[in-house]
């Protein structure tokens, strides 16, 4: 068995020199397929603070994913149309700005599910999750404003001080900084009072609310800082596709998220990235081989529930303690 | 299991193999829905393309056929994968107008020829015109321009019109409203991938209407006539091809007999390019080719005729070769406009049944060399 | 608007509502007895609209068709226990959802790889096409009619099932105490893969007879599965009768919206654009419902346990 910090810091090395012997061998694609690892992965670390430390199974975060890649598609849409938005605002094609709107207007959707959500637990908190997804998706569809059902093409990408974004590699580089930044808090969260605060009251809610701690303010807080960053992932993931539509709505989404975490492994810190990975390496590589390649994922995935409970990372790193 | 996905693969993969030699080589990127709900419609735009490809013999082509689960993202990816690592000359496929909206506007600056064999978007026909966009099916309003037009002829004074609450569906009924010169008993938008219409028929019935128009593309639009014809209501009904194509009419079966529908092409237009299309597809597919077909086999020999003319890398030649539209289709008369959308006829079909196969015969021509409204909004 | 109009439509909610019970029936049984949450629940409403579709087609007979779809769904149902979700009731609500997520991927391209990407063809059968006169002059389609009346059929078949007989006693027992019943002799996992094929049986029923006015094609089981989930929700998860009351009122719900919210914004808006506001407030209609009764009751109107 490897060591886990071993391990993540083999897969922190290897994200990195996918796309750099990518560079090396012209092949600009792979640095375009590393990237989307990168922030999908970066989606599930938000919601592995969810999921993971605070055990809230939720089925609508594409929810928060959406409403990052609408902050920058409104944004970016009416700067490229040089229309002002409501009040006078200006659009802007600055990426600083963008991911600031992003994680606050993801962050408040969050609170507002979350406040409303986490009266419920269980079963009913995933479904409930599951329809506010599909609430939003609904409204994106059919909100006529800002495309709807047909998204919205911003042509190009935003800018970020002192980089030239349309180059792939350069865009990996924030991607990946982004990622790194984000597993960074996650560490830093899960060994910190709240975190830990936040994992006792997965396991027992009633004995934090016996030393004076209320579980449904650290869940609270700890759905808002998920949503917060899967929505940054969004506003990422609509820069990458120069695109956002409402299928970044759409529940399957927050399904694969779901999906990244089991397969690398849930609370394990390099989870969401192992899945993540392994996911769009066999999306890209089974839909080669058959247009049934869904068939041999489901299968995939099957395997693992019943007979790898820790995931990938748990096959090589050992159960957790 | 596995020598079927194995077979699978080769059928999907069968375009890839004839090898690019020398001058005039063109690499085709298609990037098209081939796997869950919708993978009809691009399988027969495969179809048809990769038919007229075989018939020709022309081996300076190659195609990358790649899918893109109706999803846009992954129609970007694809989009990007194709031109930074496979390097391709010309892009086609796209089946929905969400998924060209977020492929085609960057593939086309990035100086690549798109050549549509279905989606046609009004922005990319007026103002988000370009040179290098080919639209070989039709503007997204023409069908529904062409019931419009039907509907006055046939004397319709108070329509009922319904269709999903997006984009294309908002396009839909102003393209029908365009044409159409008489009162409107209701105007009805529906939620998108609805399968119960009984509330609408509700409305319809009570709404004194003398006719409905109704764009409710593949499932939606079976769900919707199944429950109409038994629903008793009795008002004609008229519709563009969307509802009423070779792939889903065996679906809504008896239902759709005698409905009238609006389609630039249909297996009985009279020319001997159509009749040898229709024969081969047959032959070589199994079952009959829906109108998706056709426009895939149109937009193959679209680029077969440029090819023949001029070198891809010539990239003015190429595009006026392209314009020049040199090649027989099955529609018959087939040109580009200025904004490179065609003018053509749009036919009134109706819904038959041949043997135990339901099809559609020609019964007139609602529109004659018809373009589109945006035209005037394109500069380039 | 007239009456009449109003009253076809209450009963076209009341249709919409008891088709979806048949849905959310199995599902609130199963989370009742396992406790499993099972995203596949609408894979089994597909696969019994595609069982009847082909019977249909190959014999011509829609009661053979219906037969088949509850056989098919059942005996899907059976064999998806058996060699998977008893694997997961002692796992956590995640494991089942991933898992059962990883189902509805093999149901759906499995579907679309026997029977292709083509829509098939189930109708209704002639004694039940056309519309048929009601009082006060109102026409009603027949086959709904019937639809109304097999939902309340089965609703109250199912609320004797567990009431009077004595599979009913033990679902209720299991319900209450899961391992006091197994310490009683009862066969445990006899009777989970009983309730899961009965639950599986329910959702092809749906399937088939909901197929037979719509489209049979691949995914048509995910919005109604969505659905289901928002029905029990609100009614309450586990409770049957929950199930029926969620089911109505979403039902009317959703029909109501879309006919009247439109006519509201259209008071203060252009008729058009308050056809577009006015349909996508309706189409989030049943989720604000939804969101309004978790707030006065978060554990659903007849909900005993979270």
């Amino acid at each position: 068995m490897i060591p886990e910090r071993w391990l993540n810091a083999a897969l922190t090395l290897g994200l990195l020199a996918v796309p750099l012997w990518a560079l090396w061998a012209d092949e600009p694609f792979t640095i375009t397929l590393a990237t989307k690892v990168a922030i999908l992965a970066l989606a599930g670390v938000g919601l592995n603070i969810a999921l993971g430390i605070g055990g809230l199974v939720s089925l609508g975060h594409a929810a928060f994913f959406g409403v990052g890649g609408y902050a920058m598609g409104i944004l970016a849409h009416h700067a490229q149309t040089f229309q002002p938005m409501i009040w006078g605002l200006e659009g802007t094609k600055s990426m600083p700005i963008i991911w600031l709107t992003a994680l606050v207007s993801s962050g408040l959707a969050a609170l507002a599910i979350g406040a409303l959500t986490l009266r419920t637990s269980g079963v009913y908190f995933i479904m409930i999750t599951l329809a506010f997804g599909q609430m939003f998706y609904y409204f994106a569809i059919s909100w006529p404003a800002y495309g709807g059902e047909d998204g919205l093409s911003i042509y190009v990408r935003n800018g970020f001080p002192g980089l030239n974004t349309l180059d792939p590699i350069q865009f990996f580089a924030i991607a990946f900084t982004a990622l790194m930044l984000a597993l960074f808090l996650h560490a830093r969260l899960k060994a910190s009072p709240f975190g830990l605060a936040l994992n006792a009251a997965r396991q027992s809610p009633d004995r934090v609310e016996t030393v004076g701690l209320s579980p449904f303010r650290l869940r609270l807080l700890a759905f808002v800082i998920s949503g917060a960053i899967t929505g940054l992932a969004g506003a990422l993931f609509a820069d990458l596709n120069r695109f956002v539509s409402p299928t970044m709505f759409s529940w399957q989404l927050s399904g694969e998220l779901i999906v990244f975490l089991l397969i690398g492994g849930v609370a394990r810190l390099y989870g969401p990235v192992v899945g993540a990975a392994v996911f769009i390496f066999l999306e890209h590589h089974l839909g080669d081989i058959s247009e049934f390649w869904q068939i041999g994922l489901g299968v995939l995935l099957l395997l693992i529930v019943l007979f790898a409970r820790g995931g990938l990372i748990g096959l090589v790193a050992g159960e957790k303690r | 299991m596995f020598k079927h996905l194995a077979l699978a693969a080769t059928v999907a993969a069968f375009g890839t193999a004839a090898v690019a030699d020398g001058h005039g080589a063109v690499k085709v990127g298609m990037i098209t829905t081939l796997s869950g709900g919708g993978a009809g419609l691009g399988i027969d735009v495969r179809d048809g393309f990769m038919l007229a490809i075989n018939q020709s013999g022309n081996t300076n082509i190659e195609v990358i056929i790649e899918d893109d689960q109706r999803k846009p993202e992954i129609a970007v990816q694809l989009a990007d994968k194709m031109i930074q690592s496979e390097k391709v000359d010309v892009m086609t496929g796209i089946i929905w107008s969400n998924l060209a909206m977020a492929v085609v506007p960057a593939a086309t600056a990035q100086g690549k020829f798109y050549l549509s064999p279905n989606a046609g978007p009004s922005a990319l026909a007026g103002r988000g015109c370009h040179p290098n966009y080919f639209n070989v099916a039709w503007q997204n309003d023409n069908l529904h321009e062409a019931a419009g037009a039907y509907a006055n002829s046939a004397g319709y004074t108070n329509s009922f019109i319904l269709a999903p609450n997006y984009p294309a569906g908002q396009d839909a009924l102003t393209g029908y409203k365009r044409q159409y010169g008489g009162e409107l008993a209701g105007e009805v938008f529906t939620k998108l991938g609805q399968t119960d219409y009984a509330a609408e028929i509700a409305q319809i019935r009570a709404s004194g209407a003398d006719s409905v128009f109704f764009f409710l593309p593949g499932g939606m639009g079976i769900s919707f006539l199944k429950q109409y014809a038994d629903s008793g209501v009795d008002l004609p009904v008229v519709g563009p091809a969307f509802s009423f194509d070779q792939g889903i009419l065996q679906a809504v079966g008896a239902a759709a007999l005698g409905v009238v529908n609006t389609s630039q092409w249909n297996k009985d237009i009279d020319n001997a390019t159509n009749a040898a299309f229709v024969e081969s597809f047959q032959a070589e597919y199994g079952r009959l080719p829906s109108l998706y077909a056709s426009q895939g086999f149109d937009t193959a020999n679209l680029l077969l005729s440029a090819m023949a003319s001029a070198d891809v890398n010539d990239t003015d030649a190429f595009r006026a070769a392209l314009k020049a539209a040199d090649f027989a289709s099955t529609r018959g008369d087939f040109a580009f406009a200025d904004n490179h959308h065609p003018i053509q006829d749009i036919y009134v079909r109706e819904v038959i049944q041949e043997g135990d196969v339901f099809t559609n015969r020609i019964i007139g021509t609602a529109l004659t060399d018809h373009s589109d409204v945006y035209g005037a909004d394109c500069k380039m | 608007m007239s009456l009449i109009l109003l009253i076809e439509q209450v009963l076209n909610g009341l249709q919409f509502g008891v088709t979806l019970f048949l849905m959310a029936a199995g599902l609130t049984l199963v989370f009742g007895v396992m406790g499993l949450i099972n995203l596949a629940h609408g894979s089994l409403f597909m696969v019994g609209a595609f069982a009847a579709a082909a019977v249909a087609g190959a014999t011509g007979s829609f009661v053979l068709a219906l037969g088949a779809a509850l056989a098919a769904a059942a005996a899907a149902g059976a064999l998806v226990e058996v060699l998977v979700i008893r694997r997961l009731y002692a796992r956590d609500h995640l494991d089942q959802v991933l898992a059962t997520f990883a189902l509805i991927l093999i149901f759906s391209e499995g579907t679309r790889w026997v029977f292709g990407s083509f829509p098939l063809y189930l109708n209704i059968p002639a004694a039940l096409s056309g519309p048929i006169s009601l009082p006060g002059g109102i026409e009603y389609s027949t086959y709904r009619l019937f639809l109304i009346g097999v939902g309340i059929a089965v609703a109250i078949g199912l609320g004797l099932l567990i009431t009077r007989s004595r599979l009913g006693i033990q679902i209720r027992a299991g319900e209450s105490d899961r391992e006091m019943i197994a310490a009683l002799g009862i066969d445990i996992s006899r009777l989970y893969t009983i309730v899961f094929a009965l639950g599986a049986a329910l959702a092809g029923l749906a399937g088939a007879l909901v197929g037979a006015i719509q489209s049979v094609q691949v995914g048509m089981g995910e919005p109604v599965l969505i659905l289901a989930f928002v029905v029990i929700v609100i009614g309450g998860i586990g409770s049957i009768k929950g199930a029926l009351v969620g089911a109505v009122l979403v039902g009317l719900t959703d029909t109501l919206g879309k006919l009247l919210l439109p006519g509201m914004f259209a008071l203060f808006m252009p008729a058009s654009s308050a056809a577009t506001v006015g349909s996508a407030l309706a189409s989030m209609a049943i989720y604000i419902l939804m969101a309004a009764v978790l707030i006065w009751r978060p554990t659903g109107l007849f909900g005993v346990r979270a």
